[in-house]
């Protein structure tokens, strides 16, 4: 599964749930499909456009990674696109 | 569709206070509406309750009639209405409907929440629960990360900066430092906000509402029975509560509140005046980004344009249009179930020219934003003297 990123941000100020993992990055998957998910980045930071690929599905949540692949736009939705 | 006029405002200081339980700061704030219009608790005909988590709050459930009745208020419909931070922006909505219909004549509707009993990380799982929980906050998401992920994508298409974001921050709790009611009442700098506290990259703890205890009350009427109160009627012109999805991802662009575009368009066609007409505004700064959000969607600037309109001064007291005189969530707090009762409080206020040092001269047409969570309820409200 693999997608670029539509946004980002880390979160210093966790929920009690994940409050020993702060602070970690949360990223808003634009995927290959079509569909958006909300998931967490493992290893490099990542920035909005680079494209990442699943690493790992652990307690339902999807962990994405930095994919070595030159930075591309084009698979941002038409109307974002139409924006920039 | 009959036409209705708030007839009478009432509200408790928001704040922390420890010593005061969520049914004294309700009825408090009924007793001063009543006082205020001149009516008596067995004139209302309906109570309406705005609240949003009451029973993960404080562990109190059928808030309605626990409230009214404490208040006076007996034998009539007493209905809650839960839309996360919008709730009694929703139950005003509602409230309003009934009597446009010719349902009731007068009508009461409050809005409380009590907060501050509970630990920052307890309340966060609270709110969070107006999110969708099986989707981003299962992931790790706060509310506070999902305004930062739009922050991002607004800096990212439209070149906003944190200085902006910081100007919305300043300018509110500049308002609210001359707001006897408000939580916080203090000044703050631009460098101050960018070097405080990081919750969620790039938002500071200057770029977050307050959390806070706090209620407000509103009485409405029929324009032909308006006249029989003590206070001066304000009409409302036009009023619209739109929906869209809860979960963030499952929007089309993060960078519009799509529900708050459409209320806002509804609202202006049902007033007959157009974004440029409104003198004044009260918006809902959840986060300082929201603010931003609001002014393009209600299409006071250009989308895009928010973030220079922030700084530009436009939106100051002694701007072309203030915003959030009262200090806004963020400075005069934002006790969730109260604050959409509470902004059109002060919007009620300031044409009634009752807002002392923060009076805009001359105030005759207002709007009033409320949202729930990241943007799935929108209510936009106009108001305006006769």
């Amino acid at each position: 599964m693999t997608g670029t990123v539509y946004t980002e941000t880390t979160i210093y100020s966790p929920p009690e749930a994940f409050a020993g993992e702060a602070p970690y990055q949360l990223a808003m998957i634009h995927l290959d499909s079509g569909t958006r998910l909300t998931a967490r980045i493992h290893g490099d930071p990542v920035r909005i456009g680079d494209r990442v690929a699943l690493a790992e599905v652990r307690n339902s949540i999807h962990y994405f990674r930095k994919a070595n692949l030159e930075v591309s736009h084009q698979h941002d939705p038409p109307r974002d696109r139409d924006r920039l | 569709m009959r036409p209705v006029a708030v007839v009478g405002t009432g509200k408790t200081p928001f704040g922390a206070f420890p010593e005061r339980d969520l049914r004294s700061l309700a009825v408090e704030s009924v007793h001063k509406c009543l006082e205020n219009s001149g009516l008596t608790a067995d004139q209302a005909e309906a109570f309406y309750l705005g609240n949003f988590a009451g029973p993960s709050f404080v562990g109190q459930n059928h808030l309605a009639p626990y409230i009214a009745t404490e208040a006076g208020i007996r034998d009539v419909p007493c209905t809650r209405i839960e839309a996360a931070c919008a709730s009694s922006g929703s139950a005003f909505f509602h409230a309003w409907a009934a009597v446009a219909a010719g349902i009731y004549d007068i009508v009461l509707v409050a809005g409380v929440e009590k907060m501050t009993s509970q630990s920052t990380a307890r309340v966060a799982e609270i709110l969070a629960g107006a999110g969708d929980m099986a989707g981003e906050m299962a992931a790790g998401a706060t509310f506070p990360a999902l305004f930062a992920m739009i922050a991002k994508r607004h800096m990212y298409e439209f070149g906003t900066t944190r200085e902006q974001l910081a100007q919305v921050a300043v300018k509110n709790h500049h308002h609210g430092a001359m707001n006897p009611m408000a939580h916080m009442r203090k000044e703050i700098t631009v460098e101050k906000a960018l070097a405080g506290k990081m919750i969620c990259d790039p938002l500071t703890v200057f770029d977050c509402s307050l959390v806070s205890d706090g209620a407000a009350c509103v009485a409405l009427a029929a324009v032909d029975r308006a006249r029989d109160f003590r206070a001066k009627p304000v009409r409302v012109l036009g009023i619209a509560q739109t929906s869209g999805p809860v979960a963030l991802d499952q929007k089309e662009s993060i960078t519009t509140f799509e529900a708050v575009r459409r209320a806002g368009e509804k609202a202006y066609k049902m007033a007959g005046v157009a974004a440029a007409d409104i003198q004044f505004a009260e918006l809902h700064d959840c986060f300082t980004i929201a603010e931003i959000l609001a002014t393009e969607d209600l299409g006071f600037v250009p989308k895009g344009q928010g973030g220079p309109y922030a700084a530009s001064g436009a939106t100051a007291l002694g701007g072309a249009r203030p915003v959030n005189a009262s200090g806004g969530l963020k400075s005069k707090g934002h006790p969730v179930g109260a604050t959409g009762v509470a902004q059109i409080c002060d919007v009620v206020e300031q044409l009634r020219g009752e807002a002392g040092e923060r009076q805009i001269a001359g105030a005759r047409l207002g709007l009033a934003q409320n949202l729930g969570g990241s943007g799935a309820t929108a209510v936009v409200t106009i108001l305006g003297l006769e």
